[in-house]
């Protein structure tokens, strides 16, 4: 069993390296900047073991953890989309004086959580790697521990996550308790429509993992927890455990519920309408851009969960070629933040964004790109990844759940339109400052090419993401 | 492989609105100006020369060019017929006036109004080029984008209400295409249209496919009721986007029906030909009473769009050669006329800014070109016999005349109407009296603009009395189409 370490060696390289860093840190003065540092380099090592390894799929420790060609996929994305987010929201951190050293810290715990959850094929593995993440994102979301507003969104995350969490937990028992097994591969042996209990725990375990990917009728920390926490933290929520919990969700209907899928699939179509129609309607009347993301983004969690909700390959697929872009559009849009500084303030209202175009034009070009790409218009990447999707829902024959979806993306590009409408058409009220932020720079002009050309090479990520299903 | 000459025809002007891009700008804006107006000529030097060497003896697709595309079951497919060749240089032709247009009348942010009309242009002539029903979404649906900033950015006071109501209405009738486009890749197993052709949709999801796509071409065409964004995005529009909007995004509409809903459906456009024929006869007759009480040029220009894309629908559904070419001869020119026209009202915007009927008056004795022209068009526009406007007219009457005499009959009326209100127009602008002075002050049209009419006014009149080049280069493919139709409608026992 030694000898199969190495399939842990992300995991164990990624643990020992923080607990070097976080020695570092406390025997250092001042070190935020070289524990920054550092941890851009463990995550960018990471990913190289990582890309390192075969992908044929192995099990170790009585098959509670899995290695396989899914999980790296959702492992490298997670570490890539922090290693942006983190690095453009460098200057803001400091700007905020948030740049205490446990910062990165807290992030790579996350992270390892993360690891865990996606790879766990137990239920124990599973719900440890959560609490992990869930714990580490408690404190970053009150990091701004003098500020109210993110005192208050963290104790609001922390309570109610910490019920979901009981429920998650709560679930697991019951299918423990129904199965006879925590490990999924024997779950899945056991289970059959005719076992309630199955079903029972199947709800209140969906229910835990809707409230961590805030998909309507969980969904209700999420504008606080955006608008409270600080735009680097919000921009981290808003795209890494999203990723994981997707890969979650989606490794829950693969395996131990494989035999419960319709059961499974009424609930994730009623919540991704449900989340489709909030996050559509819920944002038009949004002053803040980060509350106004925070529907956008339950909005998109929504149309994820229409892939998802096929109950097939060739759903979960665009599920995963929708999120993959749904972080490119989130990490650019969240980029242009960080450049929206007056008198070292970085304003929040959408109504500062007024008339940007004349003052800021390569600024405004971005958030045309990015919000047209968002609304889905084509030709951006966001239509194709809204295409795979209701490509994958319309081969089910759910033309309900399609035309329910294609007409909230109506709804939702109006307040898209709105902000457009604010930058292009009216009066300039606000000249920024010239923020020197090369990095947010950089990964807003990766975000606005990877959109702008994605329609050249449509399939490259497809090709990709089927890859990760042929076993 | 040959050479790629539609996808050039198709990213030249993109290609030169990224120099555009980089350009310097400067007080005049001479350098975008110089390029934009390069390349225009040059893509429309380019679709005149496909035009010449099309080949109007085959019904075939010319110029077909294929790349794998979108996980090898969707392709990047591009050919033209004669019926999209026509359009394609309509395009063409009407973008570098658009330009010309805009030196005068564009005074702030040129440069990224000529990219605005460039990568416009682009998704235009992409839409009347691509042979994939998904390639074809994209390109229909992208053009919404330069549109909605050319209105938004350069429009008039009411720009954002008008803006809006453009993209939304456009976009809603959009998305149930887009389920139906993905619908058809389901139960045919593909979305190359020239394959759908032959495969034949069963008949039992045609009625339902038809409708959506019904849907997005109703509202772009547009047809009563969903036609109210047309006068207001007319009206707010700058007086480029105006042209580009009348000429050429209309058309689009009229395209899909004959490229897509006939040869695709063609029982279904058997079934819902009443609902056509009712809801073109309320657009020819009601928004042509509508047009008369307008006190704005514009948008009196802009309800007379309306109801000649009542005759277009008509002759469309007809299923006769006649009605068909009248469609598509009445396509191109409305395009030519109501571009002038709007260019026209233009002319004077610029001069005093004001589309109110009654600030003019009697312009005939200060502007006597311009007033030469603007009659020249209006009678076009009422359909003249000797100008483009008569000959799809009476061909639309005369294929309908063959269906069913109550709707031709109907729709006749709605030509004595549009003489009412386009000679009421004239009236009231051109001759009259003049009730102000700063009308006495107005400078007659400058060497550009006489330029832009005079070109488009010549062109009116050489296709009233000279159709050939256009109704040769139609008459093969529309042949096809109605052959086809009745090959498929024989088929199913209807008739």
């Amino acid at each position: 069993m030694i000898n199969n370490l190495n399939i842990l060696l992300p995991e164990i390289f990624l643990t020992l390296s923080i607990f070097s860093i976080l020695m570092i840190g406390v025997f250092l003065k001042n070190s935020f900047n070289l524990i920054f540092n550092l941890s851009s380099v463990i995550i960018i090592i990471t990913i190289a073991i990582i890309f390192n390894r075969p992908n044929i799929e192995e099990k170790i420790f009585l098959d509670s953890f899995t290695r396989d060609s899914f999980s790296n996929f959702f492992k490298i994305l997670i570490l890539i989309s922090s290693l942006f987010v983190l690095n453009t929201s460098k200057n803001y951190i400091i700007d905020k004086k948030l740049d205490k050293f446990e910062y990165p810290i807290i992030v790579l715990f996350s992270i390892l959580g993360m690891f865990f959850m996606v790879s766990s094929n137990d239920i124990i593995v599973f719900y440890l790697g959560l609490e992990l993440q869930s714990l580490s994102l408690y404190i970053l979301a009150s990091i701004d521990r003098d500020n109210l507003k993110s005192s208050e969104s963290g104790i609001k995350y922390f309570i109610l996550s910490a019920l979901s969490s009981g429920l998650l937990l709560y679930g697991c028992s019951l299918l423990y308790g129904f199965s006879g097994s925590t490990n999924f591969d024997l779950i899945a042996n056991e289970l059959n429509k005719e076992n309630i209990g199955a079903v029972f725990s199947m709800v209140f375990i969906l229910v835990g993992l809707a409230f961590k990917i805030s998909a309507v009728p969980f969904h209700m920390w999420t504008p606080d927890v955006y608008e409270g926490a600080p735009t680097s933290i919000t921009s981290y929520f808003a795209v890494v455990p999203k990723v994981a919990g997707l890969a979650v969700l989606i490794k829950f209907m693969l395996i131990p519920f494989s035999n419960i899928l319709s059961e499974w699939q009424t609930i994730i179509v009623f919540i991704s309408i449900a989340s489709m129609i909030l996050g559509a309607v819920a944002a038009i009347s949004q002053k803040n851009i980060k509350r106004l993301l925070a529907y956008s983004s339950i909005g998109h969690i929504g149309y994820a969960l229409a892939g998802v909700a096929t109950g097939n390959i060739s759903g979960y697929q665009s599920a995963i070629i929708y999120i993959s872009i749904y972080v490119i559009m989130n990490i650019g849009i969240f980029s242009c933040l960080y450049l929206l500084k007056k008198d070292g303030e970085y304003k929040e209202n959408i109504s500062d964004l007024s008339g940007v175009s004349k003052k800021h034009p390569l600024l405004a070009i971005s958030f045309l790109i990015i919000l047209f790409s968002l609304a889905g218009i084509p030709p951006l990447g966001g239509f194709f990844a809204k295409f795979y999707v209701f490509s994958a829902v319309i081969e089910q024959k759910m033309f309900t759940l399609a035309i329910i979806g294609l007409l909230t993306t109506v709804i939702s590009a109006f307040y898209y339109l709105k902000i457009i409408k604010i930058i292009y058409f009216d009066d300039s009220a606000i000249t920024f400052d010239a923020v020197k932020n090369k990095k947010a720079q950089a990964s807003i002009f990766i975000s606005c090419s990877i959109l702008l050309t994605f329609f050249l090479y449509p399939s490259i990520l497809n090709k990709l993401v089927v890859s990760l299903f042929i076993n | 492989m040959n050479f790629p000459i539609l996808s050039t025809l198709i990213f030249l002007p993109l290609l030169s609105s990224f120099f555009i891009f980089l350009s310097k700008e400067n007080k005049n804006n001479n350098g975008a100006i110089y390029i934009s107006l390069f390349s225009s000529l040059a893509t429309f030097i380019l679709s005149l020369f496909i035009w010449y060497s099309f080949d109007p003896m085959s019904s075939e697709f010319q110029f077909l060019e294929e790349k794998k595309w979108i996980n090898s079951f969707i392709k990047f497919k591009l050919g033209v017929d004669g019926i999209s060749i026509l359009f394609i240089v309509l395009t063409a032709f009407i973008t570098p006036i658009c330009i010309i247009s805009c030196i005068n009348s564009v005074k702030v942010r040129v440069k990224e109004f000529l990219i605005a009309i460039l990568i416009l242009e682009t998704f235009m002539i992409g839409v009347f080029c691509s042979l994939d029903l998904v390639v074809f979404y994209i390109f229909f649906e992208a053009g919404l984008i330069p549109m909605f900033l050319i209105i938004g950015v350069w429009g008039g006071p009411r720009r954002v209400y008008s803006a809006f109501k453009f993209f939304l209405f456009t976009l809603l009738g959009s998305v149930l295409m887009l389920v139906a486009i993905i619908a058809i890749y389901w139960i045919t197993g593909t979305t190359d249209v020239t394959e759908i052709y032959k495969i034949k949709i069963p008949s039992d999801y045609q009625n339902l496919l038809w409708l959506a796509f019904f849907s997005s071409f109703a509202v772009k065409m547009p047809m009563w009721p969903v036609h109210t964004w047309l006068p207001d995005a007319h009206v707010e529009a700058p007086t480029a986007g105006s042209v580009i909007l009348a000429a050429i995004l209309l058309k689009m509409a009229g395209y899909g029906f004959l490229r897509f809903s006939i040869p695709m459906f063609p029982l279904a456009s058997e079934y819902f030909m009443p609902l056509i024929y009712t809801l073109s006869i309320i657009a020819i007759i009601y928004t042509s009473l509508v047009a008369l009480m307008q006190e704005d040029m514009k948008k009196l220009i802009a309800y007379s769009s309306v109801a000649h894309m009542g005759y277009v629908t008509l002759g469309i559904f007809t299923f006769t050669k006649q009605g068909i070419e009248g469609s598509i001869f009445q396509m191109i020119s409305h395009g030519l006329i109501s571009a002038a026209l709007f260019l026209c009202v233009g002319v004077v915007y610029d001069r005093l800014h004001s589309r109110m009927i009654s600030t003019y008056g009697g312009l005939v004795n200060y502007l006597p070109k311009y007033s030469f022209l603007f009659i020249v068009f209006a009678l076009a526009g009422l359909g003249l016999p000797g100008t483009s406007g008569f000959l799809g007219e009476f061909l639309v009457l005369a294929g309908a005349f063959q269906k069913n005499y109550l709707v031709s009959m109907l729709a006749t009326f709605g030509v004595v109407l549009g003489a009412a209100y386009m000679l009421w127009l004239t009236k009231r602008v051109i001759f009259g009296n003049t009730n102000s002075n700063e009308i006495k002050n107005l400078k007659d049209i400058n060497n550009l603009e006489a330029l832009m009419l005079i070109t488009l006014a010549i062109l009116v009149i050489l296709f009233g009395f000279y159709p050939s080049p256009l109704m040769d280069t139609l008459n093969i493919s529309v042949n096809n189409l109605i052959n086809n139709y009745e090959i498929a409608i024989r088929a199913s026992g209807l008739n």
